[in-house]
């Protein structure tokens, strides 16, 4: 049997004046397990404080009842005071008669009457409940990094600035990601490859950073502070400590079919490639699927040309066990495949193109060495449509596309319409738009100099058809302002295809037990107060992997993400909170059912001896990680046993106030 | 000690600690009057609501049950609230199908602005278990001694 | 299909692929189909025939820590039980055989009672009539109007995950499974409650409908565990009796796969499937068609969500009388 001692509070006259204090603090004196009951003007106060103290340490009191304000004003106040006695704070509960008894009732006998049920309600908890004690786990200073674009690079940046080792793990053989293929960059027309291979540079030069390119993460266990991820190193047939990135190798290849990536398969390479001059690492990869020695076992011109000996056809996935504190996410995006949209003829001509194949062939470093060229003949274009929300903003049920807006397409199209304006004043440019979304710093301005300065023709509706005829592409489009069918023979047609997540995020959202919407982003802890955690503690949340988001916003967020990630880095240990679920272990029948519902991730299953009346022997039973558990209690009520249960808010303890409740 | 000897409903309503309970809470500090029939159970979340609660509450005497938590969406714990609003509609249509007043339970999302939306439910619920009168059907004559 | 079912095990034992099967042996009277465990030394005594309406999958979970692996026959009904089974870890499919056998719908001895045919000592059947013997002399019964309840609303004769099919099977659903249900909605609550008030207040607490549920698979029951605050050993009051049956029937939603076997058993010929088809009726209409046990992982709606799901209060709102 508990020791409970009750305070009622007073609270000036706040509660006294609509609720007889003194006639609660004498009822509660009747109620079972209660030694001890008074009431006081200002329980919060040193005073107060100081009384409780005592009649814990004289009263050798084993739990107390504050029948005062909410909880959520003083419980955190009072919890302390019962530490400051000996007592743990866990068991200390409020009864609620301000906020919600005292401040809505103006009948005294009411208010009293109510007051009393609602102390009685909190002793009967009170005497369930049990102390708890918050664990502690460890925390392994160091960062993992998935995804080696500009919100993984600068993330990584950020956290090792702070002291703290990383490793970026990039899926491609370079770091660079998108941001890599762009030519210039909205609002300021700064040059892409300018702002970035130096950030590039500087992240493979810190000592902090360990960049694993060509590389994904095979499988992760653990928890916030404890992680440990295998990482599956894919041989890209080069001894990396070797190649010099000289080159020779990439030029002697006679294999040239291998469509290039890196300019969106608008020309080719060889089997031995570096993707892009300013590679990181500048190391060459060789792919076997394209490589004359891998198919026929011949040739080997590569390796007799390497003077440095790097290439090693013999090289095989390795796989590297590492362990983190804390992930972040930052996979990135790819645009999606205009080839499902038909009706704009993306299948039938070259000359129909998307906005990044378009980047590359402005890109004095892409396929046309800059020289805006039609890629089917090689031509000057004279007239060019630009046509936006291509699979951004389809409804719901659309078979093909995207409900959301991809959020950069109006800004890049009004850079693409100026840069082409700019270089080439002969060229006309039509952009069919639905809305021009122009909401950043600086961002209406320059879409109004695309309109008034460079003189785009900006036309409110969508293309009906693109098709291709004998040497032009016939647009026919609606104008929506002026109510008529337009009809342009133009010479390319530039699809603002909508953007989606990197096809490889939804199996490391499984991975990683982080959720994802149904489009494949990754969920923020909260949408507006936690914007760059993911639910599951431990995981961050960098660029476009967890929505569209444009370069400025993308490395604000990889910042804020690494000040999280460095916030969790710099504790030794971590404190959990204690109110979390546990399966008792003889009722739990290892249904997964819980492990379904919980949204963190915090239960997983055991093969366990279990001896009890019902059970004995090895059976299945849920564990939860209180490192991970939030307390949220949903897996308390999918439970068809009872056997999962919360501390603090146990089902008894629910129950008895019930009770009391109804009593 | 009963203040009047005329019956009136007594009412469980279950509040999430991050938006309803405070929600409540702002109630009282806008001084929104409601009957002090309602009592409030704080729970962590909505979807920590077992209906084994809301049968005990029957079970005891109560006349009418409330749930309240964050607005879809806007749950702390990102889901508990979708889970509770699949969960309560079996309940609720579980006790419909049984042929259990409709009213007795409800499920209102309760921002923690929403103070004058909390006042306003409470009484609009009372008046709903009020019109309904005592719940005779779910009731474990036991434990009304 | 006896003698095939029989010899299939057989050779399946015997080359090594299960060590014993799980399957029905003749009870207590000529009718009556139990299930039981057999070896090869004594399979001989395997029935399989049109009394086997019994689902014998749950069984299986108190054999899993056995060594070897167990043939269990199933009726295209049971095979979403073991499937259920299955995805709740309770059993495990790799220790398990599942060989599905055919069927045509299985013999209610009861309905032959309520026709009025007493002294039953036999019934042979041919074709679409069966021949019951009693003590009075012979009588001749159209088959369909002999089959279990559950028969005639069969989710269909395909077995689901099943290793291997022996014999044919035949149609024998004849009506909207929902129709009762459909009924009760719309009653009046009064009359929903006196309807339900009727049937409960027959319950004697024998816990038939628990033990034999499929999905009443727990290690230990609420209503047996004094700590769950709803136990009780027998229905002493009202709402003790709608109490169990409601906590049941929400424990099972979403995951009870309609096999009828809580209203087979039943002594006091409760309907309780109509409780359960309610639930299942429910998830249905409100969150897209669902089967549970349809295959081996699923997600039961109640462990999903969708951000658009209906509001609690749809249940105040949509058809059905009102007081």
């Amino acid at each position: 049997m508990q020791r409970i001692g009750v305070f009622v509070c007073w609270c000036g006259s706040n509660i006294a004046a609509t609720v007889d204090v003194k006639a609660v603090a004498e009822a509660a004196k009747h109620e079972p397990g209660v030694v001890f009951s008074t009431d006081y003007q200002y329980m919060c106060s040193e005073n107060g404080q100081a009384m409780i103290r005592e009649a814990i340490k004289e009263h050798r009191l084993t739990g107390v009842v504050i029948c005062s304000c909410s909880p959520r004003m003083h419980e955190a106040t009072f919890r302390k005071t019962a530490v400051s006695a000996g007592l743990n704070p866990y068991m200390v509960e409020i009864a609620n008669i301000r906020e919600q008894c005292s401040w809505i009732h103006k009948d005294m006998a009411e208010g009293t009457e109510k007051a009393i049920i609602l102390a009685r309600a909190a002793i009967a908890k009170v005497h369930l409940n049990a102390p708890l004690v918050a664990g502690t786990s460890p925390v392994t200073k160091r960062a993992l990094v998935i995804g080696g674009g500009i919100a993984g690079i600068q993330t990584a940046l950020d956290i090792a600035d702070a002291g703290f080792e990383v490793d970026i793990v990039e899926k491609a053989p370079t770091i660079g990601g998108r941001m890599a293929q762009l030519d210039k960059t909205f609002p300021t027309l700064d040059c892409s490859a300018c702002i970035l291979t130096p950030k590039m540079v500087d992240a493979a030069q810190h000592e902090k950073i360990n960049i694993i390119s060509y590389a994904e993460l095979d499988s992760l266990s653990g928890f916030v502070g404890n992680f440990t991820a295998k990482i599956r190193k894919k041989a890209r047939f080069i001894d990396e400590t070797k190649c010099t990135g000289c080159g020779i190798c990439t030029e002697k290849c006679p294999s040239r079919k291998g469509l290039n990536d890196f300019n969106m398969g608008l020309n080719t390479r060889g089997a031995v490639y570096i993707p892009f001059a300013q590679a990181i690492p500048n190391v060459a990869v060789i792919d076997s699927a394209q490589c004359i020695h891998f198919r026929t076992g011949k040739c080997g011109l590569c390796e007799k040309n390497c003077s440095a000996g790097a290439i090693k056809f013999d090289q095989k996935d390795e796989i590297l066990e590492r362990e983190y504190g804390a992930i972040v996410v930052a996979t990135g995006f790819k645009p999606i495949d205009a080839s499902a949209f038909n009706e704009y003829a993306y299948s039938d001509s070259p000359d129909v193109v998307t906005s990044l194949e378009f980047e590359r062939i402005m890109n004095a470093a892409g396929p046309t060495k800059g020289k805006l060229v039609r890629p089917s003949d090689g031509k000057h274009p004279h007239e060019i449509v630009f046509i936006q929300c291509v699979g951004s903003r389809c409804t719901e049920d659309a078979t093909k596309g995207k409900p959301y807006c991809s959020k950069i397409c109006c800004m890049y199209t009004a850079k693409h319409a100026m840069l082409v304006r700019e270089k080439y004043p002969d060229v006309k440019v039509h952009v069919f738009y639905i809305d021009a979304r122009t909401p950043g710093k600086n961002f209406d301005e320059f879409y109004r100099r695309a309109v008034e300065q460079y003189d785009v023709d900006y036309i409110k509706g969508m293309v009906g058809k693109v098709s291709v005829e004998q040497d032009h592409l016939h647009v026919q489009g609606s104008d929506l302002i002026n109510n008529e069918q337009i009809h342009i023979n133009a010479d390319m047609v530039v699809l603002a295809t909508a953007i989606e997540p990197d096809p490889t995020a939804r199996a490391l959202g499984t991975m990683l037990t982080a959720s994802m919407d149904t489009n494949d982003f990754f969920t923020e802890a909260h949408p507006k107060l936690r914007p760059v955690e993911s639910p599951t503690a431990g995981v961050f949340l960098s660029g476009v992997a967890q929505g569209p988001k444009d370069i400025p916003e993308t490395v604000a967020q990889a910042g804020a993400a690494a000040a999280k990630v460095i916030g969790l880095l710099c504790k030794n240990e971590l404190t959990c909170n204690p109110c979390v679920a546990h399966a008792n272990e003889a009722l739990c029948n290892g249904c997964s059912q819980c492990e379904r519902v919980c949204p963190y991730g915090a239960i997983t299953y055991e093969d366990k001896e279990v001896r009890s009346p019902e059970f004995r022997g090895i059976k299945r039973i849920a564990v939860v990680n209180g490192a991970i558990c939030q307390g949220c209690g949903a897996c308390t009520v999918t439970c068809p046993s009872g056997a999962m249960d919360l501390k603090g808010f146990s089902n008894s303890q629910i129950m008895a106030e019930v009770d009391a409740i109804c009593r | 000690m009963s203040v009047n000897q005329e019956w009136t409903p007594n009412i469980v309503a279950f509040c999430c600690n991050w938006c309803s309970y405070a929600g409540a809470d702002l109630a009282g500090s806008g001084r929104m009057n409601y009957p002090a029939n309602v009592k409030i159970i704080r729970i962590p979340c909505s979807c920590r609501l077992n209906p084994l609660f809301v049968l005990r509450a029957f079970q005891r005497g109560a006349d009418g049950v409330i749930l309240c938590g964050c607005h879809p969406g806007d749950c702390h714990y990102s889901t508990g609230n979708y889970y509770a609003r699949r969960r309560m509609t079996m309940l609720f249509s579980m006790l419909d199908y049984l042929g259990i007043e409709r009213g007795r339970t409800r499920v209102e999302w309760v921002s923690a602005a929403e103070g004058a939306k909390f006042a306003a439910t409470m009484n609009d619920f009372v008046k709903t278990i009020t019109d309904l009168g005592e719940n005779k059907k779910l009731e474990d004559l036991r434990c009304k001694k | 299909m006896q003698e095939m079912i029989k010899e299939r095990v057989l050779t399946l034992i015997n080359e090594g692929a299960a060590d014993r099967v799980l399957a029905w042996e003749t009870g207590e009277f000529f009718y009556d189909r139990t299930p039981k465990f057999f070896d090869k030394n004594n399979v001989n005594d395997l029935k399989y025939d049109s009394f086997c309406g019994a689902n014998v999958t749950k069984y299986l979970i108190a054999e899993m820590p056995k060594e070897g692996k167990t043939i269990v026959l199933v009726k295209p009904c049971d095979s979403y039980s073991l499937n259920q089974l299955c995805t709740e870890h309770r059993v495990n499919r790799e220790k398990v055989y599942a060989l599905g056998v055919g069927c045509r719908g299985k013999i209610d001895v009861e309905k032959l009672r309520t026709m009025g045919i007493k002294g039953i000592t036999a019934i042979t059947e041919e074709g679409d009539t069966l021949t019951v013997s009693t003590l009075y002399g012979e009588k001749k019964v159209a088959r369909k109007d002999a089959l279990l309840d559950k028969c005639l609303c069969c989710k269909g004769k395909e077995h689901k995950g099943v290793d291997e099919v022996i014999g044919d099977s035949e149609e024998t659903s004849v009506g909207d499974k929902f129709e009762m249900v459909a009924k009760l909605e719309a009653m009046t609550p009064d009359e929903r409650f006196e309807f339900w008030r009727g049937e409960l207040s027959k319950c004697i607490r024998c816990n038939a409908c628990r033990n034999v549920c499929p999905a009443c698979s727990c290690i230990k029951c609420v209503f047996d565990n004094p700590k769950s605050g709803v136990d009780n050993k027998a229905a002493a009051d009202d709402f003790e009796e709608n109490m169990f049956h409601i906590i049941r029937a929400y424990h099972v939603a979403g995951r009870c796969t309609d096999c009828g076997e809580c209203s087979r058993v039943c002594p006091q010929g409760i309907p309780l499937h109509l409780l359960n088809r309610k639930m299942i009726k429910d998830i249905n209409e409100l969150y897209g068609d669902y089967q549970a046990g349809a295959e081996i992982g699923q997600r039961h709606p109640l462990t999903d969500y969708t951000l658009s799901d209906d509001e609690p209060s749809v249940v105040h709102e949509r058809g059905g009388a009102n007081a």
